[in-house]
């Protein structure tokens, strides 16, 4: 790398550095060559053809992704020859598409749809081979509906599955006119060793992998006068739901977003993060003393490392793949849950309400919490602790049908009681963030000082290299915390769940001694999350992160314990962290799933 | 026959434990079993540390690797052009009116599996088949009665146990 090469792009004269393709080149160009089973987040894998090129003095066109720069190359972008063939190609690949998009939950967001759009495919030359084949919609999931009529056979899911998250639910199967994509046997998406992280949505150009969505669902709670709907917005919402709504990535749109849930009918909006704030309060304590057991009582039951249980699609992985490490997940549930179950006890009690008329409804960047939502498990108050969990999209889809100018709104804030957060619990939304909420109350329970970094900013534990690793030496300690005196507390954080495995591989081969874990099933954390608006990248993530710490850093209050509903909450409801209330209503088990 | 789970262990010793080894062991438990259930691709899978699905996605790729239970004697009855040509209708006609079943079905008791295969690169003495491994040229309707009756007749000989 580094050394320099110089092609031509439509007779322009581009200088590229070694090794990149035609596609990088052009992009770097300013010239577009339109895409479809291309994806930064993915190898190449050059299947769909509509980047094809024509280079001087070669007979057949190449597809730009996949062909790297040489000296000297002449390529144009826009011939007869190109443009004709680019558009036999789409019309191909539509011949197999079940084209019905005024029907299509993707309609409008469709990349197969807009390049039709874009080269005016007005004519069908190729027979509608649609009829032929006997598709059948897989909607047995909670959170992803698998159409294969749509479906394009580009793929990004096939290779998002593998090298994002290493969880391979879905393989290219049959071949020629056969192929399709598939879970193993094709059983239905909840049937096989799928997390419901929803990053084959993420990366699907088509409706072929779309969430399923319960907007109809809640605009009927919202309508019926006799119940009394709670809506709850996760960290990571305030900083992608602008990307739906007319604002560039990373924008905070938290005020405007607490007004727009007002205006849809919520009786009351209520923020996520406050429940976050209790879920460091919870696991903090949780580790504190897992690790007094470990170290004062030797007790050999304790598990260490602890791993963080916030994120469902992380919960499903070790569920399936390392059953016999649910002892070290932390027992804590995830904020979405805690907030659940505290809606339709605490909350209920306090405003004098009958739970059974409560509606729970919660926006999450996720796909996997409607999932973990619909989790046996979770049924503490007594009734569904949440009823409906919309991603981040379907709230956009609501904002828009509701006929709100969301540019325009002014912002409001979150009703009282569980509505109040600090930026601890905001930072929850990225990668990373869990762990510095928590150093930051746990250092400061057991020394009585804050952590030892400019700002309460922990800069080691943020970043987006998929694994990091930091330790904090814990000095000086209260009397009653003299056991962790001197000891170094090693962390590790990981996202994606591909880099889960790798740190799961390292704890189980005994080569890694940590002490906490933060794993997080999305590249990115929660801002990267299966239910956030598309497109998605390595830069509108980082955009998205910045805008986290951007809204942690705005905070008055920056630290969990000092969160004044969550001292409340302990004073006249919990009693104290992980005592007996806490473990009835925020904290859960595991079940241990096949690995295949 | 060995248990499946020995014979995968055996097939693994033999081609290795990794990713390339996964064709020889798929085409190695076909020998044996005929096709490959989803136990054995579940089993394959662990043995090799692979997931499951690249293993059904491989599995399914290729023609001779079925995945659908299948009789101990597999039919191909060639149907590219040249022994479409030379009778091969007739063939399958025959078949069909011996063992009582239609294309991708198994008889009753488990003896044969009828199939369609592309070309054997047998035109020259079409029509042909293959039966497992066996090739079949220059068929007739009688033909096929005998070769046929052989195959019966070597279950009555007890080398044909199916289970």
């Amino acid at each position: 790398m580094g050394k320099n090469l110089k092609i031509t792009i439509n007779g322009a004269t581009v200088e590229v550095e070694k090794g990149a393709s035609i596609l990088e080149a052009a992009r770097q160009a300013g010239v577009i060559i339109p895409t479809l089973c291309y994806h930064k987040d993915l190898c190449v894998s050059g299947n769909c053809r509509v980047c094809v090129v024509e280079l001087a003095g070669q007979k057949r066109l190449s597809p730009a992704c996949a062909t790297p720069c040489e000296e000297g190359m002449e390529v144009l972008t826009n011939s007869l020859k190109v443009r004709n063939s680019r558009k036999h190609i789409i019309e191909l690949l539509l011949s197999e598409h079940n084209a019905d998009c005024t029907s299509c939950y993707k309609n409008g967001k469709c990349e197969l749809q807009s390049l039709a759009s874009e080269y005016k495919i007005m004519n069908q030359d190729f027979i509608n081979l649609i009829p032929y084949h006997n598709y059948t919609i897989d909607m047995f999931s909670p959170s992803i509906i698998k159409d294969d009529s749509k479906c394009i056979r580009c793929q990004r899911c096939v290779r998002t599955c593998a090298e994002l998250q290493g969880v391979n639910a879905l393989t290219m199967s049959y071949k020629g006119e056969h192929a399709k994509i598939t879970t193993f046997f094709e059983k239905a998406m909840n049937d096989v060793v799928c997390t419901n992280c929803g990053q084959c949505i993420n990366h699907c150009p088509t409706g072929a992998l779309v969430e399923k969505n319960y907007i109809e669902e809640v605009w009927n709670a919202i309508a019926d006068k006799t119940k009394h709907v709670v809506v709850q917005t996760a960290p990571a919402v305030r900083v992608g739901l602008g990307e739906e709504l007319g604002f560039d990535p990373g924008e905070r749109v938290t005020g405007k977003m607490v007004t727009a849930l007002k205006r849809l009918g919520f009786d009351a909006v209520m923020d996520t993060d406050f429940t976050a704030d209790l879920t460091i309060m919870e696991e903090g304590t949780e580790l504190l003393t897992r690790l007094k057991k470990a170290i004062v009582d030797k007790d050999p039951n304790i598990k260490l490392p602890m791993a963080t249980s916030c994120s469902p699609g992380w919960i499903k992985f070790i569920e399936h793949m390392y059953p016999e490490y649910l002892g070290n997940l932390s027992t804590c549930k995830s904020p979405q849950q805690m907030f659940g179950a505290l809606v339709k006890t605490y909350y209920a009690k306090a405003r004098n309400l009958d739970p059974a008329n409560i509606i729970s409804v919660s926006i999450m960047p996720c796909t996997a919490k409607k999932f973990e939502a619909n989790r046996p498990e979770m049924h503490d108050s007594g009734y569904r602790d949440v009823d409906f969990v919309l991603t981040t999209r379907e709230l956009a889809i609501m904002i828009k049908q509701a006929g709100i100018d969301f540019l325009k709104l002014e912002d409001s804030h979150y009703d009282r009681l569980m509505g109040e957060s600090t930026g601890a619990g905001v930072i929850f939304g990225a990668t990373g963030g869990v762990m510095e909420a928590a150093l930051r109350t746990a250092y400061e329970l057991v020394t009585g000082r804050e952590v030892p970094f400019e700002n309460l900013n922990i800069n080691p534990v943020r970043g987006i290299e998929g694994i990091r690793e930091a330790t904090i030496k814990i000095e000086n300690t209260l009397k009653e915390w003299s056991f962790l005196e001197g000891v170094e507390l090693k962390c590790a954080i990981a996202h994606g769940l591909a880099n889960a495995k790798i740190v799961m591989d390292e704890v189980k081969s005994g080569k890694a001694n940590y002490h906490f874990i933060e794993f997080m099933a999305c590249p990115g954390g929660c801002l990267g999350g299966g239910g956030q608006p598309l497109p998605t990248s390595p830069e509108i993530r980082a955009r998205r992160a910045k805008a986290i710490y951007a809204e942690d850093a705005g905070m008055p209050l920056r630290k969990s314990h000092l969160n004044p509903e969550v001292v409340k909450i302990y004073k006249d409801f919990l009693v104290a962290p992980c005592g007996e209330m806490s473990h009835k209503l925020l904290h859960t088990k595991y079940t241990p799933r096949k690995r295949r | 026959m060995k248990p499946i789970i020995e014979l995968i262990k055996e097939l693994a010793d033999k081609h290795g434990r990794n990713r390339h080894s996964l064709l020889p062991i798929l085409q190695g438990v076909v020998e044996q079993e005929r096709y490959l259930s989803e136990y054995s691709m579940i089993e394959i899978a662990r043995e090799l540390d692979i997931p499951a699905t690249e293993v059904y996605g491989t599995a399914t790729f290729y023609t001779f690797l079925d995945y659908k239970k299948m009789g101990k004697n597999i039919i191909r009855v060639c149907k590219t052009i040249t022994c479409s040509m030379k009778g091969e209708k007739q063939i399958l006609l025959a078949i069909e009116d011996m063992l009582k079943i239609k294309i991708g079905e198994t008889t009753q008791d488990g003896l044969f599996s009828l199939l369609q295969t592309n070309c054997l690169g047998l035109c020259h003495k079409a029509p042909a088949m293959l039966i497992n491994n066996e090739v079949y040229t220059d068929l007739t309707p009688e033909k096929i009665r005998e070769i046929l009756t052989m195959y019966m007749n070597r279950k009555d000989e007890g080398e044909n146990n199916v289970n």
